[in-house]
C-alpha cells in the first residue's frame, strides 16, 4: 500500500518543477507553491522509503531503480536545506525537473516497490548510503554551477532583464557550490573507505575507476580554488565532474 | 461610530510651489497631530496628508487644519485638495504604503515614511488599526510582488548589479574614479546597501579629498589607481577625461593577483573611461551608462506590470478593513445581547442556587453557559456578515427592538 506514496511524491515534484518556471516571471505565489510542492513531495517520498525499509529484510535499495529512488530523496533533501529560502529558490529550477524525471524512472524500474530486499550486510548498506549521499550533494553542486554559468552569461551579455529574475548572487553560488562539494567529497571519501574494507584483489572494475575519477576531479577543484580557479572555471570543472557522476551511477549497476 | 477623513495634496495635481507650503518635517507633523488629537499627518516631498477620526465633522476640521498651513495661498490649496472618507481613505493609504501612488511605482522609501508618520501621530482606535494594516499591506506587497526589487535610476541599477554579483555588500570595497555628482550619487547608493568606499581617485586631488572626506575614504591621484584594482570589488568611474582611464591590460594584471575574485566595473562617463574590452576578461563585469539605462527601462516596465498584482493585494486589504470597520456598527449590539443573556442566566441561577448542591450548581452553570454560547453563536456570525454587507445597522436595530436592548437605560 505504501508504494502508492510514489504518486503524490511524483505529482508534488512535478508541480514544483512547473511552479519554478512561474517563479521566473517574478516572486510570488508560484514560488511558494513550488516550495510546498518540494516539501510535501519529499515527505511523501520519506514515508515511502520508511515503508520500504520497514518491509524489507535487507537493504531495500540494492537495485538500480531502488538506488535511484534513494538518490532522488537525498538530492531533494539536500536542496531543501537551501532551497526554501527565497534567495536560493530558483535553484529548484535546475533541481526539481531532474528529480521528478529520475523518480519517474525509478518508479518505472520498480525501485519504489515495497517488497523483501536482497539480503546484504550492514557494511555494504553504509557504503551505498554514503556514496549515494555524496553523489546527491555533487548533483546539487552541479545545479548551482549550471545556475552560475547561466547568470554569468546574462551579466556578461548585459541582458536588459538581468535584474528581473531573482537569481542567487554569483559569488554566493560560487561559495555555496564549493562548500557543497567539500561536504559531498567528505561523504564520498568515507563511502570509499567503507567500501575498501570489503575490497578483494580482482574486484577492481570500471565503476570503481570512474568513482576514483570523480573523487580526483572534485578534490582538484577544491585545491585549484586556492590557486584562483573560481567562478566560471570552477563551475565548468564542477559540471565536468558531474558528467562522471552521471556515468558512474548506471555503471555501478550495469557494468559491474 | 467614528468616521475617518483624509484631506491632502500630492504630486498628481498640485505643483511644488503649493506642496512646499504645506510640507512639514516629522516634528511639525507630531505637533499638528497632538494639537488635533485622533490624527496622523503624513508629509513627504510628494504629498502632505492629514488623517483624522471623529464622531462628526472630521472632514471640515481636516480641511481647516491643512489650509491654515498654506497661509496666503490657502484658497489655491483648498482647490487642489483631495478629500476622501472611510473606505476611500483606507484604500488610498494602502496604495500609498504600497508605493502605488508614488512618482516611481513601488519606491521603497514611502513605507518608512508612513511608519514614521504613524509613530509621530496621535491615532485613535480607528486610525491605529488603519495604519497598522497599511504597514502590513506595504510589507505584503513588497514580499509578494517584485514591484520594489528593481532599480529605478542608473545609480541604483549599478548598486543592484553589485548585489547581483556579490550578494550582501557589507565589507565590499569600492573604488571611485572621479569626484563629481554622479560618482557621489552612485557611491551613496552603494553605501546605503552596506558597501565601503575605500578610495576616491580624481584628476584634481583636492576635489577628490573633499568627497573622500564625506565618504570616509582615502583620496588618490587618478594615475595611481592600478594597484587599487587588486583590492577592491567594485569600480565606479565617472570622470571627464577625454580618453581611456583604465585599460584592459591594467585590469588583466590586477586579475592575476586577485585569484579569481570577481570585479564589477561601472562606467558612467561619456566618453567612456574604461576600456570596453575589459568585459571580455574572465571574472570581470563591465557596464556602461547605456547598459544601465537599458536595465532601468526594463525594470521600470517590470514595475508597471507588477503594479497590477500589487493593486489586487491592496484591494483585498482594503476590503478586509471595510469589513472590520463595518463590523464596528454591530459590536455594541452583540455585546448588549450577550450581556442581556448573561444577566438572565445569572439571575435564574441565583434564584435556583439555594436548592442545589455545590456539584449540581457547577453542573447547571456549565450547561447553561454552553446553551447560551450555542444559541448566540449563529446570530453573532450572521450579524457580522450583515455588517460586512452593509446591512449591519438594519440588523442591529431589529435585534435591539426584538430583545429590548437599551430600553432599560432609556427608562433610567
Amino acid at each position: 500500500m505504501s508504494e502508492l506514496l510514489v504518486v503524490p511524491a511524483l505529482l508534488a515534484y512535478g508541480e514544483a518543477a512547473f511552479a519554478y518556471v512561474g517563479e521566473l516571471r517574478g516572486p510570488g505565489l508560484a514560488g511558494r507553491l513550488a516550495t510546498w510542492g518540494v516539501r510535501l513531495g519529499w515527505l511523501a517520498q520519506t514515508a515511502l522509503l520508511v515503508g520500504q525499509a520497514a518491509s524489507a529484510e535487507g537493504f531495500p535499495w540494492g537495485t538500480w531503480a531502488g538506488s535511484l529512488n534513494l538518490f532522488v530523496w537525498l538530492v531533494v533533501g539536500a536542496y531543501l536545506i537551501w532551497g526554501c529560502t527565497p534567495r536560493y529558490r530558483l535553484l529548484g529550477l535546475t533541481v526539481m525537473p531532474v528529480a521528478a524525471a529520475l523518480l519517474a524512472l525509478a518508479w518505472a524500474g520498480g525501485g519504489t516497490a515495497v517488497e523483501d530486499g536482497a539480503r546484504s550486510g550492514a557494511v555494504l548498506a553504509v557504503h551505498v548510503a554514503l556514496m549515494l549521499a555524496g553523489f546527491a550533494g555533487l548533483t546539487l553542486a552541479a545545479a548551482m554551477a549550471a545556475l552560475y554559468l547561466w547568470q554569468e552569461r546574462r551579466l556578461k551579455r548585459h541582458e536588459r532583464g538581468v535584474l528581473r529574475v531573482r537569481v542567487p548572487p554569483l559569488d554566493a553560488l560560487d561559495r555555496l557550490a564549493a562548500r557543497t562539494v567539500l561536504g559531498s567529497l567528505a561523504l564520498l571519501t568515507l563511502g570509499i573507505g567503507v567500501g575498501a574494507a570489503r575490497f578483494h584483489r580482482g574486484d577492481f572494475d570500471v565503476a570503481m575507476a570512474v568513482t576514483l575519477g570523480v573523487w580526483a576531479t572534485y578534490a582538484s577543484l577544491l585545491v585549484l580554488r586556492h590557486e584562483g580557479w573560481r567562478g566560471r572555471r570552477a563551475a565548468l570543472l564542477n559540471l565536468a565532474g558531474f558528467m562522471l557522476v552521471a556515468i558512474v551511477l548506471p555503471l555501478t549497476h550495469f557494468a559491474s | 461610530m467614528s468616521v475617518l477623513a483624509l484631506v491632502g495634496v500630492s504630486h498628481h495635481r498640485t505643483p511644488i510651489e503649493l506642496r512646499e507650503r504645506v510640507a512639514l518635517d516629522l516634528e511639525a507633523c507630531r505637533a499638528l497631530a497632538q494639537r488635533l488629537g485622533g490624527a496622523v499627518v503624513l508629509s513627504t516631498c510628494n504629498r502632505t496628508e492629514l488623517y483624522l477620526e471623529r464622531e462628526e465633522n472630521a472632514e471640515d476640521e481636516a480641511v481647516a487644519a491643512i489650509t491654515e498651513l498654506a497661509g496666503d495661498r490657502s484658497q489655491d490649496l483648498a482647490a487642489a485638495l483631495y478629500r476622501l472618507r472611510d473606505d476611500g481613505a483606507a484604500l488610498h493609504l494602502f496604495r500609498v504604503a504600497a508605493g502605488l501612488d508614488s512618482l516611481v511605482p513601488g519606491e521603497g522609501e514611502i513605507l518608512g515614511q508612513v511608519r514614521s508618520a504613524f509613530e509621530a501621530g496621535e491615532p485613535g482606535p480607528l486610525l491605529d488599526r488603519l495604519f497598522r494594516q497599511a504597514l502590513h499591506t506595504g510589507r505584503r506587497v513588497r514580499i509578494e510582488t517584485a514591484i520594489g526589487e528593481s532599480p529605478a535610476s542608473v545609480p541604483s541599477a549599478a548598486a543592484a548589479l553589485a548585489q547581483q554579483v556579490f550578494g550582501e555588500l557589507n565589507g565590499r570595497r569600492v573604488l571611485l574614479l572621479g569626484a563629481g555628482k554622479i560618482s557621489e550619487a552612485t557611491a551613496r547608493n552603494l553605501v546605503s546597501r552596506g558597501a565601503e568606499i575605500a578610495v576616491v581617485a580624481n584628476r584634481t586631488i583636492a576635489h577628490g579629498e573633499d568627497l573622500a572626506r564625506k565618504l570616509d575614504a582615502r583620496a588618490l591621484a587618478l594615475d595611481a589607481v592600478a594597484a587599487e584594482l587588486e583590492h577592491v570589488d567594485v569600480v565606479v568611474s565617472a570622470t571627464s577625461a577625454a580618453g581611456v582611464v583604465v585599460s584592459r591590460a591594467t585590469v588583466a594584471h590586477a586579475l592575476r593577483v586577485r585569484k579569481g575574485r570577481p570585479l564589477l566595473l561601472v562606467d558612467l562617463a561619456v566618453p567612456r573611461d574604461l576600456d570596453p574590452a575589459i568585459n571580455g576578461l574572465e571574472g570581470c563585469f563591465l557596464y556602461d551608462v547605456d547598459d544601465l539605462r537599458a536595465v532601468v527601462e526594463e525594470t521600470l516596465s517590470g514595475r508597471r506590470s507588477e503594479a497590477a498584482r500589487a493593486e489586487r493585494l491592496v484591494t483585498d486589504e482594503a476590503e478586509r478593513f471595510r469589513e472590520w470597520h463595518a463590523a464596528l456598527d454591530i459590536v455594541p449590539t452583540i455585546a448588549s445581547l450577550r450581556a442581556l443573556a448573561e444577566e438572565i442566566r445569572d439571575s435564574e441561577l441565583a434564584r435556583a442556587g439555594g436548592r442545589l448542591s455545590e456539584t449540581e450548581r457547577r453542573h447547571v452553570e456549565s450547561v447553561t453557559s454552553q446553551i447560551l454560547a450555542k444559541l448566540l453563536h449563529l446570530p453573532t456570525i450572521r450579524m457580522k456578515e450583515a455588517a460586512a454587507a452593509a446591512d449591519g445597522v438594519v440588523y442591529a436595530d431589529v435585534v435591539r427592538h426584538l430583545f429590548g436592548l437599551g430600553e432599560e437605560e432609556r427608562r433610567r
